[in-house]
């Protein structure tokens, strides 16, 4: 998988990424799109997938489709096996201490609507506070604003400053005895701040409040332990972490899962019925209700493993030379100003140009076959903050080259030009 | 190349640099928003309806050029219209900018807003040429809610 290159490059000890080969792993990145070799940036709204991922969707369909967790016969014990199995993958990823903390959902929005509509309804009350932050995508605003409005509570935002960074004194401050769950990402969409989760955590987990963190654009680029995090929620997304769409994972610290009610019922959650009285099933079945994404669930353990044969330290490596050279590379461009100057980012480059709107940009690099993101990135609150409608957004991954962050600053050209800038 | 010329022609790059009628109205006899949530597209436009004539319209906001520019000319061409040629012209810019201009169609009344052909090359583009054009269009037909194309 990793290569060093100890002759000619003797100095390095760091095993480089050979991104190259890995490309070839990606059907989809062989692609044209109108006439030019497509150049992939918007990893940040979805990965493109393996082809091993796409071969376990195709594989279960076609050699072992049937319901799971019911059955005696062959197929269904298969593919209860199979799916049971990436369970435990995942749990190993996540070093989770248990399998019964992995709880298969839709993606990163089910997994923080499965908590507001449980632990949300039955632990905040009047006058009581959730707390999110001034990075938060949509999915973690909305749902936390739908139990405050039932439970006439307060939504409290952590600011953050011109770079996109959190204020953690401010975070501090607004943790008090009315707070009842801290929800914050762990890496921003709109601009790639990663944000000190560990600490947070810690500072909320002295007021004994419950942390839920969105996870949904760290797990492409970093291991995540949460038991070293110690976080009592943890939610992401298969799609962006080269897995299937219609597939993620709500991590939960067991007692925390045990405690609370149940989301959806329906059948798989349930131990037995009668019209009297229904006896809900152990975890993590309680929160499964109904037939699942059987084939996503199998996919997304071979994601797990895909990503665990590589080495982390050299995705992040190229992600980190990745981002600083897309980072100098565009801000000199004229008329580019970079959005998003935290310290510590992910591999995503947000941007604005001088009289040019994000959507006009979008347009001229898609004409080169370059695919970026345009617009607020489901984060209006960032740019309402920022003082913009929008931004351009250029999102990475470990397959991602600096030809292609040359194409993409050719093409920034070509937009100046365009509009006669 | 060629496409994004069609697209961003001189004429629509003039009106996104200096939008025409770009203010607030006073004695608008009617003021409604439009709104594309998926790209932060929004403008308020101000129309001064009198006996069926357009005598002033006007409008602000922010968005992309397409947008920005169709709304611009879109408002130098609609002044002095009756709202009956207006909503005619609504019709024949639908038409252009998707592609689905009938043979008999002459876009030549369309006038300057020809430049908008280029549009129908570029489907993404498309709610950001009418989004303007729907507000006026739910103006005429007298909404004053905020006009999405969502």
């Amino acid at each position: 998988m990793s290569t060093v290159n100890s002759i000619a490059l003797p100095f390095v000890t760091a095993s480089m990424l050979d991104v190259e080969r890995i490309r070839k792993d990606f059907p989809l990145l062989s692609t044209l799109v109108n006439g030019h070799p497509l150049v992939y940036l918007d990893n940040a709204a979805t990965s493109q997938k393996p082809q091993v991922v796409i071969d376990a969707l195709s594989d279960y369909y076609q050699e072992y489709n049937s319901n799971i967790h019911r059955g005696v016969h062959y197929l269904s014990q298969k593919a209860t096996d199979a799916y049971e199995e990436s369970r435990l993958r995942i749990q190993k990823f996540l070093n989770a201490e248990r399998p019964q903390e992995i709880i298969f959902v839709r993606g990163t929005t089910e997994a923080i609507n499965l908590v507001a509509q449980t632990l949300g309804r039955t632990s905040v009350g009047p006058g009581d506070e959730i707390l999110v932050t001034a990075l938060e995508h949509h999915a973690n605003i909305v749902p936390w604003q739908m139990v405050c409005e039932e439970k006439r509570a307060v939504l409290k935002v952590v600011p953050m400053n011109d770079e996109g960074e959190l204020d953690l004194n401010e975070f501090q401050r607004l943790l008090n005895t009315r707070t009842k769950i801290v929800a914050i990402t762990h890496v921003s969409n709109a601009l790639g701040t990663i944000n000190p989760v560990n600490q947070m955590t810690q500072l909320a987990h002295r007021h004994g409040i419950p942390v839920l963190i969105d996870g949904a654009q760290a797990v492409p680029h970093m291991r995540v332990d949460v038991q070293e995090l110690d976080c009592d929620f943890y939610a992401f997304s298969g799609h962006k972490m080269f897995g299937p769409t219609g597939i993620g994972v709500l991590y939960g610290k067991r007692k925390r899962l045990e405690s609370m009610p149940p989301y959806q019922g329906g059948g798989d959650m349930i131990k037995s019925v009668s019209f009297e009285k229904t006896v809900y099933n152990d975890l993590p079945y309680k929160f499964e209700a109904g037939t699942p994404n059987i084939a996503g669930g199998i996919a997304l353990g071979v994601a797990v493993d895909y990503l665990n044969g590589m080495d982390i330290h050299a995705i992040q490596s190229h992600e980190h030379d990745l981002l600083e050279y897309a980072t100098e590379k565009c801000a000199a461009v004229p008329g580019v100003r970079i959005v998003g100057r935290a310290k510590d980012k992910a591999s995503v480059v947000s941007f604005v140009m001088d009289h040019v709107h994000p959507h006009d940009i979008g347009t001229i690099l898609d004409a080169d076959g370059i695919a970026i993101r345009t617009g607020h990135h489901c984060a209006q609150p960032i740019m309402t903050r920022l003082g913009i409608p929008a931004t351009a957004r250029a999102s990475f991954a470990f397959y991602n080259t600096q030809d292609e962050v040359d194409v993409l600053v050719r093409g920034l050209h070509k937009v100046n030009e365009v509009f006669g800038v | 190349m060629n496409e994004l010329r069609a697209l961003y022609q001189e004429v629509i790059l003039d009106h996104n640099k200096s939008p025409r009628n770009f203010r607030r109205m006073e004695n608008a006899t009617s003021v409604v928003e439009g709104y594309n949530p998926l790209c932060g597209d929004h403008y308020t436009i101000y129309l001064n309806v009198v006996e069926n004539v357009v005598k002033e319209i006007s409008f602000q906001g922010a968005g992309c050029a397409i947008s920005k520019a169709s709304a611009s000319m879109m408002s130098t061409i609609l002044k002095g219209k009756t709202t009956e040629e207006a909503e005619q012209l609504f019709n024949q810019f639908h038409h252009l900018v998707t592609g689905t201009a009938r043979a008999d169609e002459d876009i030549e009344t369309l006038g300057r807003l020809a430049a908008f052909a280029g549009v129908s090359e570029f489907p993404a583009r498309v709610k950001c040429a009418s989004l303007a054009w729907h507000t006026v269009h739910s103006a005429l037909q007298g909404d004053q809610k905020v006009i999405s194309t969502e």
